[in-house]
């Protein structure tokens, strides 16, 4: 018993510090160079042969105050605010109005709404700026007025509008979730409290529903934000000549090799992200403290009139989301756009676009998509074990706990340029880095996905254990079977559902993502969405809109089939 | 159903261990084979590579090339970000404005190439004994113009810069970044060298006035020119030809000014050991066979030999239509004019 003990502690301490490698090489080390090369620069010294050699040194914050006084730089940090506060504000009014038909009304094929509102989840950033042109750019159905029937109308596609509207898609189905969770959340008997007290409809409104649901906006807002404000594949596609900051660190590294500004620019990009992670931490702080137990969810009556109404505002959504992923689809299929409108599906073989390496971008993108899901559920499914059903190890908890609640504030972008400083170094601590050797190599895209996408699926874990009583644990500890039986047969199977649900999630996001691999591909691992920023870097559009929908349709099936599977599940469990 | 879940992830996962096995397996069985393992870098168009590359296999068998193709940019980017720790062994085919301000870095070693005295002089390095630098081929500065648009708009064909600051095309240009792009770049560079650096600059604040947006690459201002989302794209001239061939509406025009140009070249990555087969690689590279593959898909050749023209639009003698370029210069003032560049420019094109 007690040499089983002794063992199982073994166990999980190994596991404890794998778990913390992870976090600190994927996570930890990176950002600490990534904050180090920020207050660095090179200065150039021509040696007697002419030669120029490079020296780093150290000039503390000097890039800072070069950002805040280059005009065009630090123009870029105030267009992405603006943008990113222009988008938030006008989605969260859509989204609110969409949850509450969802929540709050009876209308008729909710499920089919709900299914449809998901969908831009499933397409990488570049797809709605790339359809988009074709619906408003030069030789846009809208801008040529259906091709000269009708009067057409051109409002500027490139620049701020059309960041803003693809950007509204891109944030429209994450803060809709955390609005639906939001309204589902409001007690009941709020409400019949109010029906019985005789207060109006707008006054329930006011008093109860907006109230109920203020946390949740704010949370909307912040995931919003910091979504906008760090995305790279929308402005980048239909930026025009209007600089963000996100394409700036591309443009700086990519064209100017200034990878010193490249930091610095990483480290502003950073400032906004972390500060609404935190202000989101006190909000959701606030939010489970007013939910009890007894909370009852709300169930509306039938109302026609209201419900029609709100069918009509989910069906304008909808009908937008649809357009947009038709005429990209269409685009896609169209010989010359908008010269030749004869159907073929050449642009699908990508052997004239840039690049030419026909699917093999897209198998890549599979494999990654494969490999971060399997890795990243194993990975943070284990962390989250270990941080809810271990008792002391404190500091082991306590340091994960932190570290993995950090991925979350940082954005892809940042993630993938301090890989390149930390997997290039030669050296760490005076020996030669063992994981420069994965520098490359599909292991590093692989790495930075799962860092990228970790905190959620850590937290979707955790939830799940949490509701797992701990009896089990303690029960089977007093009988003496060690924790990896009671994981492997009771912890495993009931998590199930969350497991499938962090699989998917890390699999759909690896697929669509662009910013954390863009600086870390090799031209052997290169994915599918760096091939559509290449293809339309070199001007082949209608290919780039091909891969989009190549990535939406395989996302689209890896969710249905996640969907049979929950579903068989629960069959099986409702058999038991 | 569970127990199947789970058993085909650990067969999934297995599978993926045994394949990183079977990599490391395979790396080191090569380990004998080493030194006739090279990385070669590039920028050439992949249609190109796998033709080239055919006939270096089919002569040199034993030579394995791991080859990583990208756009100039980005080459450039790696090949600086990898300075202390260098990956590549050749360079092939990047434009010799991006080998020189490698070389400036002292990244590069000299070597004379077999067939080195077949190149003409404008054409490779010829302050070194050994040349740090041997160009291949060249492109230049077109303007790549739809005519569906053109008439449309009643816009006329532009035929030099100066055309190309009448108030007609605001609105109509497209030109490459160049501080992303090669042929943004060497535009900019032959604009500013053969107007002098004050009219130069005067000229690019007009143009800035009749542009309608500035793109990552090179080649994306004529293929948005073929789409007619401009009426007329500053691109490269060649890029052009190939479009009209496909069938898209476009007809190229050379500015009567001469136009910027820059070569593609070959250099050697200095390291404590050279790999033997790496110059093997960079002597077959200007080969006269490899030269005349490279003269079948682009039109100036570093040799200085006549090429058939790929279309009507191209100039004839097209190396009378290559402005005067001083690439030492060039290089040495790259990261000035980009500056400059970005300042004029950059960020201060705001819609109103």
């Amino acid at each position: 018993m007690k040499f089983n003990f002794n063992k199982e502690n073994l166990v999980r301490y190994f596991c404890f510090s794998v778990v913390l490698a992870y976090l600190l090489v994927g996570v930890a080390f990176p950002l600490v160079e990534l904050v180090i090369k920020s207050l660095y620069n090179v200065s150039t010294a021509e040696a007697a042969n002419g030669v120029l050699s490079n020296e780093e040194s150290f000039v503390g914050i000097k890039n800072f105050i070069d950002y805040v006084s280059d005009e065009s730089l630090f123009g870029s940090l105030i267009n992405s605010i603006k943008i990113a506060l222009t988008t938030t504000v006008l989605v969260l009014f859509i989204s609110f109005w969409t949850a509450y038909a969802l929540q709050r009304t009876q209308m008729k094929w909710k499920s089919f709404f709900r299914v449809v509102f998901m969908l831009p989840m499933f397409a990488p950033t570049m797809f709605y700026g790339l359809a988009l042109v074709y619906l408003f750019g030069r030789q846009g159905v809208f801008t040529t007025g259906f091709f000269g029937a009708i009067p057409g109308f051109d409002i500027e596609l490139y620049g701020p509008i059309g960041i803003t509207i693809s950007e509204m898609f891109y944030i429209f189905p994450p803060t809709l979730i955390i609005l639906i969770v939001s309204f589902g959340n409001i007690d009941r008997r709020l409400y019949e409290a109010a029906d019985a007290l005789g207060s109006s409809k707008i006054k329930t409104f006011f008093s109860v529903t907006l109230p109920g649901v203020k946390y949740g906006l704010m949370s909307a807002f912040f995931a919003g934000f910091t979504l906008v404000f760090t995305d790279f594949g929308a402005p980048k596609v239909v930026g025009g000549n209007y600089n963000v900051m996100a394409v700036d660190i591309y443009k700086r590294v990519v064209g100017q090799q200034d990878f010193y500004m490249g930091a610095t620019i990483s480290i502003i990009l950073l400032i906004p992200a972390l500060l609404s992670f935190f202000a989101d931490r006190v909000v959701q702080r606030k939010q489970t403290a007013g939910l009890s137990a007894k909370s009852k969810p709300f169930v509306p009556k039938v109302k026609p009139q209201r419900d029609w109404l709100f069918f009509g505002i989910s069906s304008i959504v909808v009908v937008a989301i649809i357009s947009l992923i038709s005429i990209g689809f269409y685009a896609s299929i169209v010989k010359m756009w908008p010269y030749d409108f004869s159907l073929n599906f050449s642009n699908y073989f990508f052997e004239d676009t840039a690049g030419s390496r026909g699917l093999s971008p897209f198998y890549n993108s599979l494999r990654l998509a494969l490999y971060t899901a399997l890795f990243g559920t194993i990975l943070s499914f284990i962390s989250a074990y270990l941080v809810t059903k271990s008792r002391e190890m404190e500091l082991f908890k306590k340091s994960i706990s932190v570290l993995s609640l950090i991925p979350l504030a940082l954005p892809g972008l940042v993630i993938g340029f301090s890989y390149i400083f930390f997997f290039n170094r030669p050296t760490i601590f005076g020996v030669t880095n063992p994981f420069s050797s994965i520098y490359g190599t599909m292991a590093i895209l692989v790495l930075s996905n799962m860092i990228h996408f970790y905190t959620v699926s850590f937290m979707t874990a955790k939830t799940a254990l949490q509701q797992l009583d701990n009896e089990f644990d303690s029960v089977s500890e007093s009988m003496g079977i060690p924790f990896w039986t009671t994981f492997r047969r009771v912890t495993v199977p009931v998590c199930l559902p969350a497991i499938i649900e962090i699989f998917m999630y890390y699999f759909a996001s690896s697929m669509a993502t662009v910013s954390a691999v863009i600086f870390l591909y090799s031209p052997k691992t290169i994915p599918a969405t760096v091939s559509i920023i290449n293809m339309d870097d070199a001007g082949d559009q209608a290919p780039a809109l091909a891969m989009c929908i190549l990535i939406i349709v395989t996302n689209i099936v890896i969710k249905i089939i996640s969907e049979v599977v929950l579903k068989k599940l629960k069959q099986r469990r409702a058999v038991h | 159903m569970l127990r199947k879940v789970i058993a085909a992830g650990m067969v999934c996962s297995s599978l993926f261990l045994a394949s990183c096995g079977n990599e490391t397996e395979t790396a080191s069985s090569n380990d004998a084979l080493k030194n006739q393992r090279i990385t070669v870098y590039t920028a050439l168009e992949d249609d190109e590579i796998a033709i080239y590359m055919k006939d270096f296999k089919a002569k040199y068998p034993s030579i394995e090339v791991d080859l990583v193709r990208d756009s100039t940019g980005i080459i450039t980017s790696k090949l600086l970000a990898e300075k202390n720790n260098p990956k590549a062994d050749v360079i092939w085919g990047v434009a010799a404005t991006s080998l020189l301000v490698c070389d400036q870095n002292g990244m590069l070693e000299g070597y004379s190439p077999k067939a080195i005295s077949t190149i003409k002089p404008e054409f490779k390095d010829t302050l070194n004994s050994d040349p740090h630098w041997v160009g291949i081929k060249a492109w230049m500065t077109g303007f790549v113009c739809n005519k569906i648009e053109c008439q449309k708009g009643n816009i006329p064909y532009p035929k030099s810069y100066k055309d190309l600051l009448k108030p007609v095309y605001k609105g109509q240009l497209i030109m490459p970044n160049p501080a992303s792009s090669g042929t943004g770049f060497l535009t900019v560079s032959a604009i500013l060298q053969n107007m002098g650096e004050k009219a130069g600059w005067a000229f690019l604040d007009k143009l800035h006035n009749n542009i309608l947006r500035y793109t990552h690459s090179g080649s994306k201002p004529a293929k948005l020119a073929g789409k007619g989302e401009c009426s007329v794209g500053i691109s490269f001239g060649y890029r052009g030809c190939k479009q009209k061939k496909k069938g898209e509406p476009v007809k190229t025009y050379f500015p009567a000014e001469k136009s910027g140009w820059d070569v593609e070249a070959n250099g050697l990555i200095k390291k404590s050991s050279i790999n033997p087969a790496a110059k093997t690689f960079l002597d077959w590279a200007i080969s006269t066979d490899a030269m005349n593959m490279y003269a079948k898909v682009y039109p100036i050749v570093a040799t200085g030999e006549q090429v058939p023209v790929p279309d009507e639009d191209y100039p004839k003698n097209p190396s009378l239509q290559l402005a005067k370029n001083d690439f030492q210069w060039a290089a040495k003032n790259r990261s000035r004019i980009l500056k400059e560049w970005a300042r004029r420019y950059d960020g201060k094109s705001d819609p109103k």
